[in-house]
């Protein structure tokens, strides 16, 4: 009530002004179209059949969500031969939201009634859009063409040195990493992220963070390639291949805020209102869905709204806590065979790696077939199970039901030739936890599943990478978690835990006799650290070598550098030897990663959880450090990922067998490049000396000079000699004890 | 090396400093006491005692007759070296956070800290060794800089000019008769905390807090050499012989350093080589900030005093006298 002076009060209420008031209290009518969807190609029916098929369309749309009270609207007409009163074949839909309008159009297209009634169903403004529409036929707008960059020119440097970005500060560059000494600086660029960096999983694309979307940069001159539009992003997930980006944001897509930011980019409609998640094509940087999150969820567990593909992009699928696992097929954006598979209570799934029905050899197959396994705990008297699951047929190949457990999670070997089931179950008196490994061997028939009972709380699995031979490393701890940590997440009492390997028994000539048929391929305990430091695992990337590291902890900074093929014999049988190569320790390292060819390991301490002595350290498989750079406010390391190597099996063990003839070359070259190198600094240290003596003379030629001038005699004497030393015995004497006796 | 703990002050070391032939350690400290020692067992030789507040720096000539301190208690004060005596008190508008000779003893230098009601300034005395006790008390000159505070100050070589170091990192020269600017150039971002000569005053060191330590020649204010380290620097000290070294120590800021552990602070004696620009080696040891640091002339030996209240005597191993840089 503006202006109301309750001291000079209006006679009538009529002369009140109510306006500020009215429109604060103003309801707002939902004017537009958007919610109201047509359906088509229904069946034309007569009235006595027309309530029977509105309770059916009821029906349909019942999953999607509330239909508007007198939302469905079915004309009727006279039909003029007959003269009875018939449907026209389409009714009008009427939702609460968009989206409910958008979902049922999804679950509505081209369902098949019966067998002449598919559906159709639109917007009810795309009638209107379509009805309008020019006739006249307009040349669409080609865009000339631009010729692009080599996206994987950084393949083709003459000596295969990896590059890594690095963040310092705000700054980011990108560097070349040097066989000796310090890497090599090719790129810098100030605030190029406004988060952290992230590569594409084959290196392809360098992915920054803004307020308003992410940006993609590559090609020789990293100009940008991509910007996706996407307010507030949290995190992006490319798939396996790079075709596809999903990105993840914390706030709902609001139209206005994307049309505020850049409106002639804007790739949202309003059926993307309200969305959290959008898929985009990253060739072209089409927008090809968004998603919300999972439907009603009936769970208290987190929902895990994250998408995961299958390995060669074709498949994406998320899981709905409770409810049902939703695949979708890449190519379509659309349900697999347009429904979610149902599984009651479902809590997570792990697509596998391979491909390849499990339970046979894996083979090549004309139509690809994937395989996800996922879990449902213990509900009402059933038993918790692990279910493995072929897609698209979507056959069970193999359950494995499990009692009291807590938890399960999922690590696939590789190759998908192996799976782990990690179960966690409480103890008998409830303190602890302990584990047991359940190992499914894919590839043999009917899927056999060998159980290692740990009896200890493993918090750390990890298969290795290209074993010949399957193996597999943990960190187990038997005391209780009670980790505590700082406020930047960094543990103050960082355990002692034991460090195990196991491989799987293999069929040898010593132990043919020892080992019934049935046992072969089981997995046995090879070695165990005992109170090792370490909580993290890094298997190079190429196998065979491990580095058991100590992160994110005040008082422990240990990096452990394991071979373990250490060569004692030749037999390649022979079981696994392991050797220590060396100890070290980063101060204040927080993460780690090796370089994609399985030469270096970086350590670095990062500015995000601390800030002493923030850098990082390259080294060798053998722990010897290459370098190590101390940059004050580091904070990310990144290696740039390499695609898959184009060589054959046969052909890379071609090559490791003759490598005494190819190494020659390269340790040449390397001889060249490191003689080239120290003698670089050599001639700048004869510069800078050269400099500092010509400089000295003119100084103390200029200092005398003037001294003379003032009539002052020669420079009194600068250093003080005292070669003749003089050595002064210093006799201490102190009295230890001191006791009288009275000598009669 | 295993070092020799000087322990005589209770509270945070401010200025340490050898004498000419190096036989002497003279130390100061916010405890109010000056300390001689013999630098080569470290045995305390004596203190003087009179000054009623922090002394924040001290200089000996070059017979080692005469010393000169400046303290906060808004007095600087000349004592005989031999005999502990006081000789001459001169009282100043504010806390003397500096003092030096002349190279050829006949001046004293002193730099006055800026208050509310007082600017500043840089005050030359004359001292007349003749009559020790009988000093004038009217300054010969006073420099009044305009800008940014001046922290630290030293005499060139000839008594041509004094230099000073400013709160905002740069650095000056100037005509201490005329009081005039001849000569500033800024290249350091933060707090000057220390400036010391080379031995026939032609170069200089400079420590900042914006953690590096910089060399300029201090004829044309050229910068030389700059060394960056990754924590503010409190002193710098040059090599005088044997090696083409510099040393110099900081670390963290003595409000912080509770709470963190001794690595994290940084109090480590930093080795440069002085022409190559790269870092040569650490020595550990304080558990707070390094305030000070002194090199012994022969170049065997050095010094750091640090907030914790103790001086390290470092005798140098053979090693150091045999590493080559390459």
């Amino acid at each position: 009530m503006v202006g109301l002076d309750p001291r000079n009060l209006p006679a009538t209420e009529a002369e009140i002004d109510f306006s500020d008031i009215e429109e604060k209290y103003q309801l707002t009518f939902n004017e537009s179209f958007d919610n109201v969807i047509v359906i088509d190609n229904l069946p034309v029916v007569d009235e006595k059949k027309a309530e029977k098929l509105e309770r059916l369309i009821h029906k349909l749309l019942k999953d999607v969500g509330e239909i508007k009270e007198d939302g469905l609207f079915m004309p009727m007409q006279e039909n003029a031969d007959s003269g009875e009163t018939m449907t026209q074949g389409f009714a009008f839909v009427e939702f609460d939201t968009t989206q409910q309008a958008a979902r049922a159009l999804e679950n509505l297209q081209n369902k098949k009634l019966d067998k002449n009634h598919i559906l159709m169903a639109y917007k009810f403004t795309d009638v209107e859009r379509y009805a309008t529409m020019s006739d006249e036929y307009r040349e669409p707008y080609i865009a000339p063409y631009e010729d692009r960059e080599h996206l994987r020119s950084w393949l083709f440097e003459p000596k295969c040195r990896d590059q890594f970005a690095a963040l310092c500060g705000e700054e980011v560059s990108i560097n070349l990493n040097n066989q000796n000494g310090k890497p090599e600086e090719m790129c810098s660029r100030p605030g190029w992220t406004e988060n952290f960096l992230q590569w594409s999983p084959k290196g392809t694309y360098l992915t920054t963070y803004h307020l308003q979307g992410v940006a993609l940069w590559g090609g020789e001159s990293w100009k940008k390639i991509m910007r996706l539009l996407h307010p507030n992003v949290k995190f992006v997930e490319y798939s396996p291949n790079e075709s596809y980006l999903v990105s993840y944001s914390t706030t709902p897509i609001n139209l206005d805020t994307v049309l505020k930011i850049s409106p002639s980019e804007n790739p949202f409609g309003p059926e993307d209102e309200g969305n959290t998640t959008a898929v985009w094509d990253v060739k072209t940087g089409a927008l090809l869905r968004t998603f919300g999150a999972p439907l009603a969820i009936n769970d208290t567990r987190p929902a895990n709204i994250r998408f995961k593909w299958s390995p060669d992009d074709a498949y994406l699928a998320r899981c709905v806590p409770g409810r049902a696992l939703e695949v979708y097929q890449a190519s379509t954006m659309l349900k697999l065979d347009k429904k979610s598979i149902e599984v009651k209570s479902i809590v997570d799934f792990e697509w596998s790696p391979g491909t390849g029905k499990p339970g046979r050899a894996q083979s090549a197959n004309k139509t690809p077939s994937y395989s996800l396994v996922y879990w449902t705990p213990e509900v009402d008297n059933l038993p918790a199970r692990v279910t493995l699951m072929c897609i698209p047929s979507k056959e069970i190949i193999r359950t494995k039901n499990l009692f009291n457990l807590t938890d399960c999670k999922f690590f696939w070997q590789d190759k998908g030739d192996y799976l782990c089931v990690h179960v966690s179950r409480p103890t008998a008196d409830k303190l602890n936890t302990v584990s047991s490994l359940e190992l499914f061997r894919i590839r043999e028939k009917s899927v056999p599943v060998d159980t290692i009972e740990v009896n200890e709380r493993v918090t750390e699995f990890a298969w290795e990478p290209k074993a010949s031979q399957p193996r597999f490393a943990i960190i187990s701890n038997p005391e209780p978690a009670d980790e505590q940590l700082n406020a930047n997440g960094m543990i103050l009492n960082p355990p002692r835990p034991n460090v195990s390997f196991y491989e799987a028994e293999r069929r040898t000539k010593s132990n043919m006799a020892r080992l019934a048929n049935a046992k072969v391929g089981n997995f046995r305990c090879v070695k165990t650290l005992e109170k090792a430091k370490a909580n993290s695992l890094f298997w190079s990337p190429k196998g065979r070598h491990i580095v058991l590291a100590t992160l994110k902890t005040t008082s422990a900074w240990d990096l452990e550098f394991w071979d373990l093929n250490f060569p004692t014999s030749d037999d390649e049988n022979a079981p696994t030897e392991m050797e220590e190569l060396s100890h070290q320790s980063h101060y204040g390292v927080t993460s780690a990663c090796w370089d994609p060819t399985g030469r270096y390991f970086v350590s670095y301490a990062s500015f995000w959880r601390h800030p002493n002595e923030n850098g990082y350290a390259i080294w060798d498989v053998n722990g010897h450090c290459h370098t190590k750079q101390l940059l004050e406010g580091f904070k990310q390391f990144a290696w740039r990922p390499r695609p898959a190597s184009v060589l054959s099996d046969e052909k890379r063990k071609a090559i490791a067998k003759n490598v005494g003839k190819y190494s020659a070359a390269f340790e040449e070259e390397d001889r060249i490049f490191e003689n080239a190198a120290s003698s670089a600094v050599i001639q700048k240290h004869r510069r800078l000396m050269e400099e500092w003596t010509t400089w000295r003379e003119r100084a103390v030629q200029v200092y005398e000079d003037e001294r003379q001038v003032l009539g002052k005699g020669p420079p009194p004497a600068t250093t003080v000699n005292t070669d003749e030393e003089e050595i002064i015995e210093e006799w201490v004497e102190e009295l230890v004890e001191e006791t009288e006796e009275v000598v009669e | 090396m295993r070092p020799t703990l000087l322990k005589g002050h209770e509270r945070a070391l401010t200025q340490i400093k050898y004498n000419r032939e190096g036989d002497l350690l003279f130390s100061v400290a916010k405890d109010n006491i000056v300390s001689v020692w013999f630098s080569h067992n470290g045995e305390r030789l004596g203190t003087y005692q009179g000054h009623q507040g922090t002394i924040w720096s001290v200089d000996v000539n070059s017979d080692s007759t005469l010393m000169v301190t400046g303290s906060a208690d808004d007095s600087a004060r000349l004592w005989s070296v031999r005999d502990g005596r006081l000789l001459h008190t001169w009282t100043t508008e504010t806390a003397v956070k500096r003092v030096q000779f002349s190279e050829d003893d006949k001046f004293v230098l002193m730099v006055l800290e800026r208050r509310r009601n007082y600017n500043g300034s840089i005050k030359v005395y004359a001292i007349d060794s003749d009559t020790p006790e009988d000093q004038s008390d009217e300054p010969i000159s006073v420099i009044e800089p305009q800008d940014s505070k001046v922290s630290v100050a030293g005499w060139g070589y000839l008594n041509k000019y004094i230099v000073a170091g400013h709160e905002d990192g740069t650095v000056s020269l100037f005509d201490w008769n005329t009081g005039d600017v001849i000569n500033a150039v800024q290249d350091h971002e933060g707090l000057l905390t220390d400036l010391q000569f080379s031995m026939d005053r032609t170069y200089f060191i400079t420590s900042s807090k914006d953690k590096t330590s910089r060399i300029y020649d201090a004829n044309t204010l050229e910068c030389l050499k700059e060394y960056v380290t990754d924590t503010p620097l409190n002193s710098a000290a040059i090599v005088p012989a044997l090696q083409e070294f510099v040393v110099m120590g900081g670390g963290q800021e003595a409000m912080q350093v509770t709470t963190t552990s001794q690595r994290q602070g940084k109090f480590e004696c930093r080795f440069f080589h002085k022409i190559y620009q790269e870092e040569v080696g650490r020595v550990r040891g304080h558990f707070g900030p390094i305030n000070t640091i002194a090199f012994h002339p022969d170049g065997k030996s050095f010094s750091s005093g640090g907030e914790d209240g103790y001086i390290r005597l470092h005798v140098l191993d053979p090693d150091y006298f045999e590493f080559k840089f390459e």
